[in-house]
């Protein structure tokens, strides 16, 4: 397994786990990237701000690890755009309907010991790895 | 400061979904690929990232209002739903499918990927749709 990576993952979930507190101790807010996206697009005028200051502060987020090449992207990835647009659409409707992704139920939902997202995470954790064991045989 | 945390926030979690792999597909498939090219490395994503927030959250919810004197905005449903077990089901395949989920894709918009801007914009539509479910 020469890809394995336990301390960089390490690393990067404690980053995770504080950017989550930082958002929660300040502004009293859940860091769930759908979430907050998806209530960008909602015709919500006081909460539009603070929402749309933390996607900009992700991309730059992500701006810093494309320039200093601290981690892989989808630079490397091989999938087409049809694919993309499909897993955006069914990842768009699971997000929305499931009120949550990995951030927000995985990490903020299992941190609070919330029962509906330790459930959510097991549920789209399965269903995750069963879709890839299928794919894998086609 | 009502801006600027969020602000900042987004710039620690996007590092962080970079330096810990959440950014790169292709290591979020081989975490899914349990029984062929198996990478356990993004367990230890949610792991560093669950003990943080648990540790923390622990002392914050302590409060009786933020540091900005707002009140805590936290979900208030405890029951389970055909909503959320659905939901749940169907993002476990979308992200599966591209492996890629939110955060990382927003992340992702910085490597002007044509991709992720398609990603994205589906993300959208799903959304609009997922509020007339």
């Amino acid at each position: 397994m020469e890809n394995f990576t336990p301390l960089a993952s390490l690393m990067g979930g404690i980053l995770i786990g504080l950017a989550a507190l930082l958002l929660m101790l300040f502004n009293g807010k859940i860091m769930g990237y759908s979430g907050i996206f998806h209530k960008l697009f909602q015709k919500d005028k006081n909460e539009f701000l603070w929402r749309l200051m933390f996607i900009v502060g992700s991309i730059i987020g992500g701006a810093i690890i494309v320039f200093t090449n601290s981690g892989d992207t989808i630079s490397q990835s091989a999938d087409g755009i049809g694919k993309v647009a499909i897993a955006g659409l069914v990842v768009g409707v699971g997000t929305k309907l499931g009120n949550g992704c990995t951030s927000g139920h995985g990490i903020c939902g299992i941190g609070r010991f919330s029962f509906r997202s330790i459930i959510a995470v097991m549920t789209f954790l399965v269903s995750a790895i069963i879709y890839t064991y299928i794919e894998g045989l086609l | 400061m009502k801006y600027f945390i969020p602000f900042l926030s987004g710039i620690i979690g996007a590092i962080g979904l970079g330096i810990s792999g959440m950014m790169s597909p292709d290591k979020v498939k081989s975490f899914l690929d349990i029984t062929r090219n198996f990478d356990p490395s993004l367990m230890f994503v949610m792991a560093g990232g669950i003990a943080v927030y648990a540790i923390g959250f622990f002392f914050i919810k302590k409060r009786e209002q933020t540091v900005l004197g707002d009140v805590f905005s936290l979900p208030t449903k405890k029951e389970l739903d055909i909503r959320l077990i659905g939901g749940a089901v169907l993002f476990g395949i979308g992200w599966a499918i591209a492996g890629i989920c939110p955060g990382p894709a927003i992340a992702n918009l910085a490597t002007l990927d044509l991709r992720v801007i398609v990603f994205i914009v589906f993300m959208i539509i799903g959304g609009v749709l997922g509020a007339y479910i």
